[in-house]
């Protein structure tokens, strides 16, 4: 009996070696381990040996049903693992295909450039007005210390609609319309972006329309030091913590005394190339301390408080930052102009 | 504003500055210095010749062979083709290896056999602008004048070696129009004195009263007018000197009397003019308002009607000027004139603009008259004229000028404290400061404990209030030295309002849904006025546009879209996918009532995967989409709804009226063939709604939903019915019926075709049903989906699919 059990050991793991697949293996498992295997049928004989031989021949039975079913056990995991290998071998794909594109878009760059200087003053506590398109002669002029005849309406000339309305040729009339509103109580954070439109035959550095951003603050104590602050805070931001700013005298009739602001120059550092024309700066925006005449007339007074106001134009700004040479890009939409935007 | 370096060093002592390092502190100092030109383009090795000898050269008619002095030992033979050529000229030379502008090299040469040694110039070839030169030297050399020297450099008595600086001068800053202003101004940034000229006078015993009667109808419109009689002037080419000078400011020199005028008009800045006093037609010089319709033919041979709006100088019967713009052609000054009426006024600013602009006359006198003159240097500036005719022209002048209202006028007061000046441009500027920058301004002032009061002399006009003063102290104290600081004002808080953030969003989710973003121009033309437009409403026309293309304000965003969509096409960029957000302009009360839309355009492939097959082409359902997922951003998308609707130059099967709450906000659908084959576009699909509409629609204030508890039951119904039924009554008709607990509906499939009757299509839905209260029973989902069924049944006989 022993014999047997120890001839059915090696035959079952030898045909486990041999075995090749799930099946077989289960197979061997039913032929050998099942009900009416050799190895139940011998532990059934057990029952004749002599109650001496019987723990011992139990204890072989026992013996080689583990050792052939861990065998077994064994080899269903090799072939499991090798199962799942060829199967991982067959799925593998070629990564190096493209991927699938998604549908995307992106925004103009004017709009990304006003954006951020918008965030850049909302930032500093400015809050956005926007305005008409369309003005009144008063506010777009009168309001502003530009009375009809004042010379300075050269300056700016302007598509008339009536003789009393106009498309603005700045966005400085919201100086006035948003005062007004709040009938002389302080303070004013603004900043107003929007299209303006001037007569002007388009070329590569004009356009009858373009954007504008202008800002106004107004208070009591606005001290020109304090717009200086504001905008070496706004430059360094947009162009980069290296850039100096520096005010020279201007004249705008809204505006008493007036300044225009340059940066130095980002392409060179200051030491002048052809971005700058040689000098080392680049100028950049306009502005001043609010003209008492332009408080006054939106119901201010100009004893009391004192403001600044400045503007800026964005197509400027992104020509000069992104190196843009021909401004009729920005309103004609090649696509494959707008689509070099989209990591702004 | 040309200012010339040689001639500005006249006033002030310009030394150890370059024009370079002056141009950045005058630009420091306010006035902007746009360019600094060097007269000299390259040229050297040029100098006087004195023309010994000229002949006709043997073989060429139009050649001349010159032996020519030029200060060396040697006379040089130079072979010369000028017309005006002839012995006895000093005249410019340019020697063998000199070099002329354009880096012109000049050798030795043969011409027609005979050796050349050198050039005989033309101003021209010097770099000179052709419409500087002299109409006598236009077509030939230059002759000097004056006494020369041969072998002298020819550079210097032609101002070659001067530099230029071009000021950039803003409205307010008239006053810097003429050389004395800009010594003013430069004295002021340098601190230094200036020296100003101060014409001494021999005038005759006769008196100009007796040979002017002068009459000024109305002092407003002319507040001062003198006449200054000059007789045995003879007129001939100005020296060089004065050549110079005018050349230097971009002046073409005329002749003497002329050509002090104007000089006297840059130096002074007062425009004067000269007649010939024999052509006047009569002693009597009346300044009046001209009648409508009065004519008058002007220096540059035009006749112009005026009105009364002009102001005219008269000889008692018609006009012979209008008054700061132009003179008349009858009363020039010519060759043989002898006797000179030299006016000095003082024109109204207002009326030289509006005759300037009305007679589209554009001069040099009344560019100085409009933006204001210096009331104070009028008689000066006559005085030196005279003096000039007299020294040059040989004329003398007659005692005393015929003249009506005041010479001067009074300086205005101006005050301001310091203690302002500090609090507005956040400086500590010193009370010895401030007065040091008055001293500097040549200003005179009063100094009471801190406030200066300045009497701000008439040269300076743009100077009225106390601010013009703190910016007169700010710009010579420098903005340079005002430090940056950040307001002390209450802080603020900085946000967009509830409408821009939403803008935001819907530039995002278009831009996530792969449209591109455009910026179009708001003015168009009326034949671009075809989408949307109401027949009965008009477009807001500009009184005066540039062109028909740019005429009126667009009341659509797709045209110029469309304008877009065919640039790219035309490139080769077929899938197109744009979008913008901009106002349009419809007419309304006094200002036009400004909308903003939202418009898109889409074309060709909207997905694209190419080596796995997949190609996906816009279709109206690509476009209708992206609306709705615009809508579930806001949370409209329930109330947002498309009604089949006809647009002429839309497709009349593809496009859809899209509502709000029932209220029409645009359109969306592809574009008719026609229009499409117009505009060379493959199909098309657009869109335009109100977009203030969409966000300002009010919106419930979100609150959270409980998430589901129970399971809910779904229900699939394949339904056969008509093919010209819409998919969207019957979802309408399911989801009334359904009820509460009917919570989702999807249609998941349209099909027609084998199996189904000859017009019949199946539209098939999945519902949903869900009871959040508790497990739905199978018989509350059998109750609701009988409901469903019967209705479909009894509305469109739809039979279930077998």
């Amino acid at each position: 009996m022993q014999e047997r059990l120890q001839t059915l050991k090696e035959e079952a793991l030898l045909q486990i070696e041999k075995a090749s697949s799930m099946k077989e293996v289960q197979d061997i498992r039913v032929a050998y381990l099942g009900k009416k295997g050799p190895i139940t049928e011998i532990s059934k004989g057990m029952g004749k040996l002599s109650a001496e031989e019987r723990p011992k021949m139990g204890q072989l039975v026992n013996e080689i049903r583990t050792a052939i079913s861990d065998q077994l056990e064994e080899k269903a995991n090799g072939l499991e693992k090798a199962a799942v290998e060829e199967r991982l071998k067959k799925e593998t794909i070629d990564i190096s295909l493209p991927g699938r594109p998604i549908k995307r878009g992106n925004h103009h760059p004017l709009t990304r450039v006003i954006e951020e200087i918008e965030d850049l003053f909302l930032g500093m506590g400015f809050s956005i007005a926007e305005g008409p398109e369309v003005e009144t002669d008063y506010y777009n002029f009168e309001a502003l210390n530009l009375p009809k005849d004042h010379p300075a309406r050269d300056m700016q000339d302007s598509f008339y609609i009536t003789e009393e309305t106009l498309l603005r040729t700045h966005t400085s009339p919201m100086q006035a319309r948003t005062m007004e509103k709040l009938n002389g109580e302080g303070p004013v954070k603004i900043i107003v972006p929007g299209k303006v439109y001037r007569r002007d035959t388009d070329d590569a550095t004009h356009s009858h329309q373009f954007m504008q951003i202008e800002g106004l603050m107004v208070g009591e104590n606005v001290r020109m030091s304090d717009l200086k602050g504001v905008l070496q805070s706004f430059a360094k931001k947009m162009f980069g913590d290296e850039r100096e700013i520096r005010l020279r005298p201007s004249f705008f009739p809204f505006t008493e005394p007036s300044v225009e602001m340059d940066i130095s120059c980002f392409n060179c550092g200051g030491n002048g190339c052809s971005v700058c024309k040689g000098t080392g700066w680049i100028e950049i925006l306009g502005g001043g301390m609010v003209h008492p005449n332009v408080l006054r007339m939106s119901g201010f007074d100009p004893e009391k408080v004192t403001g600044f106001a400045f503007g800026m134009g964005p197509e400027r700004i992104a020509m000069l930052k992104y190196g843009i040479d021909d401004i009729r890009h920005f309103y004609t939409n090649d696509s494959r102009f707008i689509k070099q935007f989209n990591t702004l | 504003m040309l200012v010339s370096m040689n001639w500005l060093q006249q006033y002030v002592d310009l030394d150890s500055y370059s024009a370079d390092e002056l141009a950045d502190l005058i630009t420091k100092g306010g006035i902007e210095v746009e360019t600094v030109e060097k007269l000299n383009k390259g040229i050297s090795g040029v100098v006087i010749g004195h023309v010994l000898s000229c002949e006709q050269h043997p073989d060429a008619d139009k050649l001349n062979i010159c032996l020519v002095d030029i200060g060396e030992e040697e006379p040089v033979q130079i072979i010369c083709g000028a017309a005006n050529i002839a012995k006895g000229q000093h005249v410019a030379v340019a020697k063998v290896g000199a070099v002329l502008p354009g880096n012109f090299k000049i050798k030795k040469a043969k011409l027609r056999g005979e050796a050349s040694h050198g050039m005989i110039c033309s101003l021209q070839e010097l770099g000179i602008e052709s419409k500087l030169v002299q109409k006598e030297f236009a077509d030939g050399i230059f002759v000097f004048s004056d006494d020369v020297t041969p072998g002298e450099d020819a550079l210097h008595y032609l101002n070659l070696n001067d530099e230029i600086l071009e000021l950039g001068l803003t409205p307010n800053r008239a006053d810097a129009m003429n050389m004395i202003g800009v010594a003013y101004e430069v004295g002021a940034v340098l601190n230094r004195s200036i020296d100003l000229p101060s014409p001494e006078l021999v005038r005759t015993e006769e008196s100009a009263e007796d040979y002017v009667s002068l009459h000024v109808e109305n002092e407003d419109d002319n507040p001062y007018y003198g006449a200054t009689v000059i007789k045995d002037v003879t007129i001939a080419s100005s020296p060089q000197w004065l050549v110079n000078r005018l050349v230097s400011a971009g002046i073409r020199p005329i002749n003497n009397v002329v050509d002090i005028t104007n000089y006297v008009l840059l130096e002074y800045g007062q425009p004067l003019h000269a007649f010939d006093y024999d052509r006047f037609g009569s002693k009597e010089v009346i300044i009046r308002r001209a009648t409508d319709g009065e004519k008058i033919v002007t220096l540059d041979d035009t006749e112009r009607t005026l009105s009364s709006d002009h102001l005219v100088i008269t000889n008692g019967s018609k006009p012979v000027a209008v008054a700061g713009v132009m003179g008349g052609a009858d009363s020039e000054v010519q060759q043989d004139t002898t006797t000179i009426l030299l006016e000095a006024a003082y024109f109204n600013s207002k009326l030289v603009r509006k005759a300037s602009k009305d007679l589209g006359l554009r001069s040099d006198s009344s560019a100085r008259f409009e933006k204001g003159i210096d009331r104070n240097r009028v008689v000066g500036a006559s005085e030196r004229a005279a003096q000039l005719i007299q020294e040059i022209a040989g004329g003398t002048v007659l005692k005393g000028i015929a003249e009506q209202g005041a010479r001067t006028v009074e300086a205005k007061d101006v005050s301001i404290e310091v203690t302002r000046i500090n609090q507005v441009l956040g400086t500590e500027i010193s009370e010895t400061e401030v007065a040091a920058i008055f001293e500097r301004l040549q200003f005179s002032y009063q100094n009471f404990g801190g406030t200066f009061t300045v009497q701000v002399p008439p040269r300076r006009p743009d100077i009225t209030i106390s601010e013009d003063l703190i910016e007169e102290v700010g710009r010579l104290y420098g903005y340079d030295n005002v430090p940056a600081t950040l307001p002390i004002t209450e802080s603020t808080p900085g946000q967009l309002s509830d409408y821009q953030k939403k803008r935001r969003r819907v530039r995002r989710a278009l831009e996530g849904a792969g449209l591109y973003q455009t910026v179009t121009y708001s003015l168009t033309s009326p034949s671009k006025r075809i989408f949307f437009s109401d027949e009965t409403t008009d477009a807001i026309r500009l009184a005066m546009p540039m062109s028909e293309e740019r005429s009126e304000l667009r009341t659509s965003l797709l045209p110029h879209l469309l304008e877009v969509a065919q640039y790219n096409k035309n490139r080769q960029l077929e899938n197109l996918a744009f979008y913008e957000t901009a106002s349009v302009f419809l007419p309304d009360g006094e200002l036009p009532k400004e909308q903003e839309h939202l418009a898109g355009v889409v074309s060709g492939l909207w997905q694209e995967h190419l080596w796995q097959k997949e190609k996906k082409s816009v279709d109206f359902f690509v476009v209708k989409g992206i609306l709705e997922e615009l809508a579930v951003e806001f949370g409209v998308e329930e109330r947002l709804t498309f009604a089949r609707a006809d647009e002429p130059k839309l497709h009349p099967g593809r496009t859809a009226a899209v509502h709000l709450d029932n209220e029409l906000i645009g359109y969306i659908g592809q574009l008719h063939p026609e229009v499409e084959k117009e505009l060379d576009l493959s199909e098309t699909y657009v869109f335009e709604i109100n977009l203030e509409a969409l966000l300002k629609a009010n919106v419930d204030h979100l609150k959270y939903k409980k998430l589901p508890r129970f399971p809910s039951v779904t229900r699939d119904v394949a339904l056969v019915v008509n093919e010209s039924l819409e998919a969207g009554q019957v979802k309408r008709v399911i989801e009334e019926a359904g009820g509460a607990k009917l919570v989702e509906i999807n249609l998941f499939d349209v099909y027609q075709g084998e199996h189904l009757e000859e017009g019949k299509k199946s539209l098939a839905f999945s519902l949903r049903y869900y009871n959040p209260e508790q497990t739905l029973t199978e018989e509350e989902v059998k109750k609701a989906h009988d409901r469903v069924l019967t209705a479909v049944e009894e509305q469109f006989g739809a039979a279930l699919r077998s």
